[in-house]
């Protein structure tokens, strides 16, 4: 397994304060949190600062850590050295759901999933199984088109000593064709299994959608540049465009603008209500490369003067 | 239990048809009755219907929520600076949404 450099993670000094690690933490949350983050690795870097913090945020830990001393380095192979004493840590204080730490953590400290926060269970007591969430990735193809992925889920359940351990589930899901950013998808009975024979939690699946290099989205509407001549602008023109369904011929009214938005009805996402596709013109100037191509241009100028700045009132 | 891996399971959307009640809510939350009464009285959640017994919350209020539950818990801020905090991300995405489109 990858030895983790908890400190560099975290981007203090190995001498850092308590303080200091919880101001470096706490920074560092806000900026990876999957809910606010930009950066396209936000969940795997949120889960690494999370993991160092655990381990440098308690003073048994991050001794435990420091043991180690300075002989590893971010990456390299690491096995735990013979005379480590896993376990034996305490997990009580976990915030937060069920996150699920690394190898290299749980070499160290343990395979204790994080269940500090679960209720635990009674005996003869009887109790519908938690539900699980998770973020699901998708290309705006195949949330046009529907699509079957396998998901990698860590599930808690109990063993046969009613102790919790995490599972690796893989299930192959249906995601129906029309999901838009943010929605959710139910699988019934999909979440943790219940307690003393109690019916299992749901798994909530949210979407979140893939930037795509042609086409953008708002709500079930898609949007689209297209470059356009300035002839088949101004004399308009069929041209074929590309939509998530596939090519269709659209036809450019004379005398368009570039800026000007062109509606392709229900060529956007499917559902209820489907969406439509927006095409917005842009209007491309021809290089003039050569004197015949500066002479057109020259003869445009002289027989049909134009002021695109009037409005400007210059 | 192999048959169960193996399988594909189908997913309901939860688009715009589907509103849950106060229980419902909850459930799909995970969280309690008060902590769910808390977000429609900080505002953060507008379900239809006065009385808690006839609130509906449409499908949308399920990411409100969660992302809401996340916030809290992971940044350590109250409810009201998740409240405040989701507004602002709303309205970022709005407003990145429109600088795309033109």
């Amino acid at each position: 397994m990858e030895f983790k450099d908890y400190y560099k993670i975290m981007g203090v000094s190995r001498d850092a304060s308590a303080e200091e690690i919880k101001r470096a933490y706490r920074k560092l949350a806000r900026k990876y949190h999957p809910d606010v983050s930009k950066e396209p690795d936000a969940e795997a870097r949120f889960k690494e600062i999370n993991e160092a913090y655990e381990v440098l945020k308690d003073p048994e830990k991050r001794a435990a850590y420091d043991q180690l001393g300075t002989r590893w380095k971010a990456g390299e192979d690491f096995r735990p050295p013979p005379d480590w004493n896993v376990g034996g840590f305490d997990f009580g204080g976990f915030e937060g759901g069920p996150t699920h730490f690394s190898d290299f953590f749980e070499a160290l400290f343990g395979g204790a999933s994080p269940f500090g926060t679960r209720r635990s269970p009674r005996q003869g007591f009887r109790m519908r199984g938690e539900n699980e969430y998770a973020r699901l990735q998708i290309s705006l193809e195949e949330a046009y088109r529907g699509a079957t992925r396998t998901i990698t889920l860590q599930i808690p359940e109990p063993d046969a000593q009613g102790r919790l351990v995490t599972r690796t589930r893989t299930l192959q899901v249906r995601i129906p064709a029309g999901v838009t950013q943010g929605q959710q998808i139910r699988l019934a009975g999909q979440g943790a299994p219940g307690i003393g024979g109690g019916p299992a939690g749901d798994l909530f699946l949210e979407i979140e959608l893939l930037a795509h290099p042609l086409f953008r989205l708002e709500g079930r509407d898609v949007y689209l540049d297209l470059p356009v001549t300035p002839w088949e602008a101004a004399l308009g023109a069929t041209v074929s465009v590309p939509t998530l369904g596939g090519t269709v011929d659209m036809k450019i009214p004379a005398g368009s603008q570039s800026g000007q938005k062109l509606r392709l009805r229900g060529r956007g996402l499917p559902g209820r209500s489907p969406g439509d596709q927006y095409v917005v013109l842009q209007i491309m100037t021809p290089p003039a490369h050569n004197e015949a191509a500066k002479d057109l241009y020259r003869r445009m100028a002289r027989e049909m003067p134009f002021n695109p700045r009037s409005k400007l009132g210059v | 239990m192999s048959d169960r891996e193996l399988s594909i399971i189908n997913g309901v959307i939860l688009d715009e048809t589907v509103t849950f009640s106060f229980e419902e809510m909850c459930y799909a939350c995970g969280i309690e009755a008060e902590e769910l009464i808390a977000m429609v009285e900080e505002g953060l959640l507008e379900p239809h219907g006065t009385t808690p017994r006839a609130w509906r919350f449409p499908a949308a209020s399920l990411h409100r929520a969660l992302t809401a539950c996340r916030l809290q818990r992971d940044l350590h801020i109250n409810l009201a600076g998740a409240a405040l905090a989701l507004e602002l991300l709303e309205e970022l995405r709005e407003l990145r949404a429109r600088l795309r489109e033109r």
